[in-house]
């Protein structure tokens, strides 16, 4: 019989991973998107390049990867040792890794164009103003792309509910701490439990769509007040 | 108009180079994981024999069984159980006639690393931080896996430890990749291995795990289909089945 306290752990447990996977991005993603905006470096594409990757390697290359990577002959069994673990395999944390290796490219690719939007000018008369590079980046640059910042942690946020391969191939299906949405999702379809499967399924249809929608109205409307 | 002229024949040609002599009859074959590599060499020794193509598809049993019953394009359907052939041939699926045993799998725990497994002692020991199992609700070697530990009474002792596979090809991979230190697997994805270490479950801890095949209706009318189920009852491929330690259902 289906009980619907059995589907409330895997949502939670996604929309936790999509958090901080989202968080851990704007952090680490947008001094990424300053310096491929900003670079004048030749080697800079190459780097968008490997930012870009997870976009078209299958999510089953990046598992592969990742499973060696996390592994006890990978620097990630190494990390895990400091606290007596043997992997970061089967860890909620190593879902977080995976997530932000393969979520990356949709939230840089926005932030960057952002900076790249409102070209030199503005900074320019920052420091004319005797603004450090700091609070230039601060109180010019990082306001002025907010519309690109913000599509950036929706699109990253809604792309880590929507994983689904490199947490099948990383996670262990553990209840509460790898097993996410569409893992269970799996799970129901494959024991034909068609139930829980359409119900969580059906609320991922709404819930994407919610996600696209507000964004594409946000956008608008962000336009429109001339930002 | 001549242009797309030519354009015809040289797609008729591309359409005979693809198909082929029109003798040989191609099969899809829908393997339960566990099942993979002896099903590889059946699949060859039977080419050779008849001149027909086996294209296998390799799995869990839930997810084939799921397809199948959304029209997968399987002629012959492998399971690791007896539970949805059977289920098949109730639902219409399969020809009822069509169902035997064609393997009794065998349960292992196994590891790489040479010193962790004795036997069931290490299981009540529970002196690992990962064990690894196929789901149990979607592979019956997962199952049966439960079913040992339930039997040894270390099922709840060791459950917060326990992590699962799609199905028993990737249980395998946690632990030869080392993220998993032991878990159990099939005997015949071990036989050829030497390194490790390894204990045959005892037979006693948990139910036989009989291998069903059964004819789709999609094969019902192909005759390679039929030639390859009657194959794999023949000597040929007990041969080979033996080799990899699967069980015939008598000798259980």
């Amino acid at each position: 019989m289906l009980s619907l306290g059995e589907l409330w752990p895997p949502i939670r447990l996604t929309l936790e991973l999509a958090a901080i996977t989202t968080t851990l991005l704007l952090i680490v993603g947008t001094p990424i998107a300053w310096w491929l905006a900003r670079s004048k470096a030749v080697w800079k594409e190459a780097v968008a390049a490997v930012v870009a990757l997870p976009l078209v390697l299958p999510p089953t290359v990046l598992g592969f990867y990742l499973l060696i990577f996390l592994g006890p002959d990978g620097p990630g069994g190494f990390l895990a040792s400091f606290w007596g673990a043997r992997t970061l395999a089967f860890t909620f944390e190593g879902l977080v890794i995976g997530s932000v290796i393969y979520s990356m490219p949709f939230v840089v690719q926005p932030i960057r164009n952002a900076f790249e939007a409102f070209g030199d000018r503005p900074l320019e008369a920052a420091a004319t103003l005797r603004a450090s590079p700091w609070d230039a980046f601060f109180s010019i640059a990082l306001p002025l792309a907010r519309p690109g910042i913000m599509t950036g942690a929706v699109l990253g946020f809604a792309h880590t509910v929507g994983e689904f391969g490199v947490v099948l191939m990383i996670g262990g299906n553990i209840p509460g701490k790898t097993k996410v949405l569409s893992i269970a999702i799996f799970d129901y379809v494959e024991t034909l439990q068609w139930t829980p499967a359409h119900i969580l399924s059906a609320g991922m249809l709404i819930f994407s769509f919610c996600v696209i929608l507000t964004m594409m109205l946000l956008e608008k409307r962000l336009r429109r007040a001339g930002i | 108009m001549k242009r797309i002229g030519w354009l015809v024949v040289f797609m008729i040609a591309c359409a005979a180079a693809v198909t082929g002599p029109a003798t040989a009859i191609e099969i899809n074959v829908a393997v339960a994981a566990n099942f993979t590599e002896a099903a590889k060499e059946i699949a060859t020794a039977f080419e050779k024999k008849t001149g027909n193509k086996v294209l296998l598809s390799f799995g869990s049993s839930a997810q084939f069984y799921t397809q199948i019953t959304q029209d997968a394009p399987f002629q012959v359907f492998l399971s690791a159980d007896q539970e949805r052939p059977e289920k098949a041939v109730a639902e219409g699926f399969a020809v009822a006639d069509s169902r035997f045993t064609y393997a009794v799998g065998k349960l292992v725990l196994w590891s790489r690393d040479p010193k962790v497994v004795t036997g069931a002692d290490t299981l009540k020991q529970g002196a690992f931080s990962k064990i690894a199992i196929a789901n149990p609700a979607a592979a019956p070697y997962g199952a049966a896996a439960v079913e040992t530990m339930k039997a040894l009474n270390v099922y709840d002792a060791l459950q917060p430890k326990i992590v699962q596979g799609n199905n028993i090809a990737q249980t395998f991979q946690f632990i030869d990749t080392g993220n998993a230190e032991l878990g159990f697997v099939a005997l015949s994805q071990v036989i050829e291995r030497s390194e490790g270490s390894r204990w045959l479950v005892a037979g006693n801890l948990y139910s036989p795990i009989k291998q069903d095949a059964v004819l789709l209706k999609k094969g019902a009318g192909n005759e390679a289909a039929k030639a390859f189920m009657n194959f794999l009852k023949g000597p040929e491929a007990a041969a080979i089945e033996a080799k990899f330690g699967y069980g015939t259902p008598e000798s259980n």
